[in-house]
């Protein structure tokens, strides 16, 4: 036990329980002044819960949290902030249409009521930003700020709001990795001025690299507290999963067979009318992969909307699948031709929430002779055939007729996994396979990839994740502002060059 | 057509254009309020029936205007808080909810008019007062200055929503949860308070449109609101939820209005089909419409209930 005068934050015993399940058993948890306090655990183990308890938009069943020294009861937001504890959230709470200094001030009284007091606000945003090294100008539209910039708006407000107690929900889930080491440097100097950090993330680099204490969560309970000088990664994704995992695969070597697909001069336009996707051209020949590294946003969505017929290509660009030109097939000719499609959002895109896993299973080829007999479905083949795949795909699932959004992220995922590669696809392109699925799944889908490759099939995988990248990768391409800036083989693949090459540094 | 272009019937046309566009001005203010806070009213057409029935049956009975008009707002209030609380509180669908206050007060101020009134009874209508000197400036006095207050108000109203919304911490509380409510409640503003108030204040002034309305006319008919107020709802959307844009549509609207009403009374346009040309202004809207509003400025939480995740 710690001594108590240091502790910023105590949590005891905290228990949450929601219908069917205990998102939070027993939880203790205490923060001390001026240490970042990582909170390390899969999707669903408790880690959004339990901070959502400390800023008041849960209320917890049993337990009690004191801060500094006190017992206190946060029963909303507004408490939270009034006893000095600021949160950023996963997804940015900033209104995209307001300025900085308007996001900023919403919410705390104004001086001037009831007008807002904007120049003054403006005022202490530059201090905050001299002081702790954040530079952003006060009057310009959050709509119109890089991703770096608005995760700088978000310490901004709580530290306008004079947080001492910073929870950081996964705040590096969509910063490049040269924004991640900026945000660890002015974090770290947050600690060392005496504020405490409570920060939440599943990826084991960065936990090694910003905590100085680890608390590991598992299925709602606390499953141990290290620090990164006593463990290293493999050590902390045995905590969080309950058994030994292979965290990089092995890639035995491949066997490059035909051409699979080819991309000629690629450009796709995206959603805001600009150039998406500019002059793309590689191909993947089959039993290799390809992954694209880059930061979302980079037209890595609308390049396997094009690829995949989802989406128009501009004139001059061409897309061949097994030497055929399919740039004017429709997404069904192009699957008859061999592709396989996982896409980027598994609900709503890759599967159809409402439906049973059965049906889900056999959403692209319900038509085949052997489902479909004149007109009808003939349900026993469905049947044996989908039992069939959810056993050899591992999906756990208490039926096939059970609805696709009962299930977990991880389970969904290998539905969507069994349907594509029960195809038999000759080409697949396989879109962030693993995002929000837990550690066992995602070692799952790895092999099933890799497994894949081995057969012959050619994938292109996209990805944000660098580490899958680089794991899966017989070759990687780096794409940025919609170009490919360079191809290295996956050997070859150093992880600070590829980061700096994700930032658009070439050189 | 001559008859037309003539200094005094322009003149005459313009003051009826400003006076016709009050009620729409009025109710399409409110609107965008609501709207801003992320709330669709679809039924201000049926608030706008029911306060215009309520002012009028007041003065009808009492003869006090501005009891009538203070009847009127009360109506929209309560109106407000009824489409508060079962789109606020019980978060249920925008669009189908206000059709439902639509028709609710279609029905009830048809039935209380048959009831209380039955056959339709001229009340006194809302005098004009003359602005010392601005309303003897050649041409523009008339049109602008020699109004009656409801038509003063409604454009005063104009700015003072502009400052509302733009300058005051209530404002800025009403665009963030219009935009990303999830982000304002995180901050500790209060989503459901911000926008129950953003509907009473948008049916209050629908109350005062009615109010307008009828006391313009004079008189009172069921269905007395011919749709007004589902144009108001598209005047919104027309004046990209600006208030002035909003200002720009209920002119428009005015003026196409009065220049029907003009030309058929000129006989520039033939009996035979004055019927036909009374869709001009529904006609106007549509086109205006289609070429110039642009989904670009709307409220991104519009019409999404907000529920704690």
């Amino acid at each position: 036990m710690t001594d108590t005068n240091n502790n910023l934050l105590e949590m005891r015993g905290v228990t949450k329980r929601f219908p069917g399940v205990v998102a939070n058993n027993n939880i203790d948890l205490d923060v001390r002044y001026g240490e970042v306090h990582t909170l390390l655990g899969e999707n669903g183990a408790g880690k959004s819960t339990l901070v959502k308890i400390l800023f008041g938009l849960y209320q917890a069943d049993e337990g009690e949290i004191l801060l500094r020294g006190n017992p206190i009861d946060i029963d909303s937001p507004s408490a939270a902030i009034d006893s000095r504890v600021g949160m950023i959230h996963q997804h940015f709470m900033l209104v995209p249409t307001l300025t900085v200094c308007e996001n900023v001030a919403l919410g705390v009284p104004s001086d001037r009521r009831p007008f807002t007091d904007l120049e003054n606000v403006a005022t202490r945003i530059s201090d905050i930003s001299n002081e702790h090294g954040l530079a952003v100008d006060p009057w310009v539209k959050v709509e119109h700020l890089s991703v770096g910039e608005r995760q700088r708006v978000e310490i901004i407000k709580a530290l306008y709001r004079d947080a001492e107690l910073l929870v950081l929900d996964e705040p590096t889930a969509v910063l490049t990795p040269k924004e991640v080491e900026d945000l660890f440097v002015i974090l770290r100097r947050m600690a060392d001025s005496g504020k405490g950090l409570i920060f939440i993330s599943h990826k084991l680099r960065e936990v090694m690299s910003l905590s100085d204490r680890i608390t590991v969560l598992r299925d709602g309970e606390v499953v141990g507290e290290t620090t990164p000088s006593e463990t290293n990664r493999q050590e902390l994704a045995q905590m969080m999963v309950g058994r030994d995992v292979r965290l990089t695969p092995d890639l035995p070597e491949s066997k490059l067979g035909a051409k699979r697909l080819e991309l000629s001069d690629l450009t796709v336009i995206g959603d805001n009318e600009t150039v998406a996707v500019n002059k793309v051209s590689f191909d993947i020949h089959a039993g290799e992969i390809l992954g694209i590294a880059g930061v979302s946003g980079n037209g890595q969505r609308e390049l396997a909307e094009a690829i995949a017929g989802l989406r128009e290509i501009e004139p001059g660009s061409s897309i061949e699948l097994d030497n055929s030109d399919v740039t004017l097939c429709s997404t069904h000719e192009r699957r008859e031709k061999g592709l396989g499609f996982i896409p980027e959002e598994r609900i709503p895109d890759g599967a159809i929430p409402d439906f049973t896993v059965s049906e889900n299973l056999v959403l692209v080829n319900h038509g085949d002779e052997n489902f479909t007999k004149r007109g009808l479905f003939s349900f026993d083949s469905i049947r044996s055939h989908n039992v069939e795949l959810v056993s050899d795909f591992d999906v756990k699932t208490p039926s096939i007729e059970t609805p696709t959004s009962s299930l977990s992220g991880g389970n969904i995922q290998k539905v969507i996994l069994a349907r594509e590669l029960s195809a038999k696809p000759t080409f697949l392109l396989a879109c962030q396979p693993t995002r929000g699925v837990d550690i066992g799944a995602a070692e799952y889908i790895h092999n099933r990839l890799i497994e894949q490759r081995d057969i012959g099939t050619a994938t292109l995988l996209i990805s944000e994740d660098l580490d899958e990248v680089i794991g899966l990768s017989d070759r990687i391409a780096v794409m940025y502002e919609g170009e490919i800036i360079s191809i290295v083989s996956g050997e070859d693949a150093e992880r600070n060059k590829i980061g700096l090459l994700m930032a658009g540094v070439t050189d | 057509m001559g008859d037309f272009f003539t200094t005094s019937v322009l003149v005459a046309t313009a003051a009826s254009a400003v006076r016709l566009a009050t009620p729409y001005l009025l109710a399409a203010l409110g609107e965008t309020i609501g709207q801003r806070s992320g709330v669709l009213n679809l039924g201000v057409d049926g608030v706008m029936m029911l306060s215009a029935f309520f002012a009028y049956w007041t003065v009808l009975e009492t003869g006090n205007m501005w009891l009538g008009v203070l009847v009127a707002l009360l109506v929209g209030l309560m109106m407000g808080v009824l489409y508060g609380v079962i789109t606020v509180f019980f978060e249920a669908t925008q669009g189908i909810s206000g059709i439902g206050i639509f028709i609710f007060g279609l029905g009830f101020s048809d039935l209380l008019f048959r009831q209380q009134v039955g056959t339709p009874k001229p009340i006194r209508r809302l005098p004009n007062i003359d602005i010392p000197l601005l309303s003897d400036i050649p041409y523009i006095g008339e049109p602008l200055f020699q109004r009656n207050l409801m038509t003063y108000a409604a454009f005063a109203l104009v700015p003072v929503t502009m400052i509302v919304l733009n300058k005051t911490t209530f404002g800025l509380n009403i665009r963030s949860v219009g935009e990303n409510p999830q982000a304002a409640d995180s901050l500790g503003v209060s989503v459901e308070r911000t926008r129950f108030s953003a509907i009473m204040i948008g049916n209050a002034f629908a109350g005062l449109a009615g109010a307008a309305l009828v006391l313009q006319l004079g008189i009172f008919q069921p269905h007395l609101t011919q749709g007004m107020g589902f144009i108001a709802v598209a005047l919104v959307y027309f004046g990209a939820w600006k208030p002035l844009g909003v200002m720009g549509g209920a002119l428009l609207f005015g003026l196409v209005n009065a220049v029907v009403l003009q030309w058929k009374a000129l006989g520039i346009i033939p009996v035979s089909i004055s019927d036909l040309a009374g869709m001009a202004p529904a006609v106007v809207t549509i086109i205006a419409l289609v070429l110039l509003a642009r989904r670009v400025n709307a409220p991104a939480a519009l019409t999404k209930p907000f529920v704690r995740s």
